[in-house]
């Protein structure tokens, strides 16, 4: 009963008091909305603090049973530990402003000039930026295998990529230069991009919310029960 | 000179990861290992000052910098019943998803996951309606007809123009929506209408896909401007 009846029971009534604020706009249902949504910042804080809690426990595991590649999972520890020191605890080696308290420093932690400031910009950002900009040669060796106009449709594909990608970069305009005015490369990308791929886009949007209201309302009915895990 | 060390740490760790290009080897390794310990810490600290801090403690006044509307409250009255201790459950629930690390507890958590999906089924079930279903549907109810005027008078190819271009959103938004209609099979002019629906959605994968390859090739442009100019100072 505490494992899965309490949780369905939780997701119903709560699912069911927010259907009702929206028919009856006073108090107490009007304010719900602040105190849950200040409540589920709360839990997903915190549930990303799991995330984040087990990929320390995990590596710690893997050091402690020395697995294969455990000196990559000291890195990782190494490197949390590291910048989390710096936003917590850097007004202990900073400057204090003038009648500023522990506490009040510390939260100034992505002022430029702090410690953790110095872990954005050389540590953090080159490290993420560059890892997504090496996805750039992945897509091309994808886009060589994908864009290959196969069938009808893989050639809307090719050809909608290839619009858009010529029409955002000056050196479409000049290749395809000879086009008359008006039909220029990036004119017929603006065209793709604001008719069809927003017709596609409302298509997809709609779909998607059409999905969105029917899960919700299994949750809600209690015929929806996979986010409770199997039962035990 | 700590500007160049800085630049030169930024510098390796930015061709450690574009080593990955060539092959797999231990300085990619190396570096990625940097990045994921660095990310989790980067939000670890985050998530305390921006989520906990604001939601939780000031809130319950525990940090003595109680937020802007406590503080007026407590201004106006002279009390500090405004300092809003049920936000003290949030607490609880977050402590109760921190249990799923306890293998023996860990359906604990299964309680403050109930309390979001609910709260989050209940919002989107009308909020999808109003946002994602009314407003898409009121954008896209356009006049197949669409008279444009020119200085006062009435211009045809104007008109003709987007007229078709109404023609074209309406039938790619109606045509694709048939297509994710499953309940019904695709034949006949039900079927017709949804492959046409195939055909706007593949062009707005393609216009996807392009844009997504354009922002890589950005941040990819960024990177080596970054190499040549900022740290080697090859570039003017």
């Amino acid at each position: 009963m505490m494992r899965r009846e309490i949780p369905l029971f939780i997701t119903s009534v709560v699912g069911f008091i927010f259907v009702i604020r929206f028919f009856i706009p006073h108090e107490p249902f009007y304010s719900l909305e602040d105190v849950s949504s200040s409540w589920i910042q709360v839990i997903q804080a915190f549930a990303i603090w799991l995330g984040i809690l087990n990929l320390l426990k995990v590596s710690l595991d893997k050091i402690y049973k020395k697995e294969r590649g455990w000196g990559y999972s000291g890195v990782i520890i190494f490197s949390f530990l590291a910048i989390s020191i710096a936003g917590f605890f850097f007004p202990l080696w900073e400057e204090r402003p003038a009648g500023y308290s522990y506490l009040q420093h510390a939260r100034e932690f992505l002022k430029p000039g702090t410690s953790f400031d110095w872990f954005y910009w050389y540590v953090y950002s080159p490290l993420s930026s560059t890892m997504f900009a090496t996805l750039a040669f992945f897509i091309a060796s994808a886009s060589f295998r994908a864009f290959r106009a196969r069938s009808f449709q893989a050639t809307l594909l090719l050809l909608s990529g290839f619009v858009v990608m010529f029409g955002s970069v000056p050196v479409g305009n000049v290749l395809f230069g000879w086009l008359p005015a008006g039909w220029q490369v990036s004119d017929i990308a603006d065209w793709v991009r604001n008719v069809p791929q927003v017709a596609g886009q409302r298509a997809i949007q709609i779909g998607i919310a059409l999905g969105i209201i029917s899960t919700s309302l299994r949750l809600i009915l209690g015929l929806e029960r996979a986010h409770l895990g199997r039962e035990e | 000179m700590p500007g160049m060390v800085s630049l030169t740490l930024a510098g390796f760790l930015t061709l450690g990861i574009m080593s990955f290009v060539y092959k797999d080897n231990p300085i990619y390794k190396f570096c990625e290992s940097i990045f994921i310990g660095v990310s989790a810490g980067y939000y670890f600290v985050l998530i305390f000052y921006q989520s906990l801090l604001p939601q939780l403690t000031d809130k319950i006044g525990l940090t003595g910098a109680l937020t802007d509307s406590a503080l007026a409250y407590y201004r106006q009255s002279g009390s500090l019943a405004s300092v809003q201790w049920f936000n003290l459950i949030a607490a609880v629930l977050g402590m109760m998803m921190l249990m799923r690390l306890l293998p023996k507890i860990g359906w604990i958590s299964r309680w403050p996951l109930a309390f979001v999906i609910g709260s989050i089924a209940g919002l989107k079930l009308i909020g999808e309606l109003q946002t994602n279903i009314m407003t898409q549907i009121q954008k896209s109810i356009l006049p197949l007809w669409a008279p444009q005027y020119v200085d006062g008078s009435l211009s045809l190819a104007a008109s003709i123009g987007q007229s078709l271009t109404n023609i074209v959103l309406v039938g790619g938004i109606l045509t694709g929506v048939i297509y994710f209609f499953f309940s019904k099979e695709h034949k006949g002019v039900f079927g017709g209408a949804a492959r046409v629906g195939i055909w706007f959605l593949m062009v707005t994968f393609g216009a996807a896909f392009g844009l997504t390859v354009m922002s890589r090739m950005s941040l990819l442009i960024a990177r080596i401007d970054f190499l040549l100019r900022d740290w080697l100072h090859l570039l003017g």
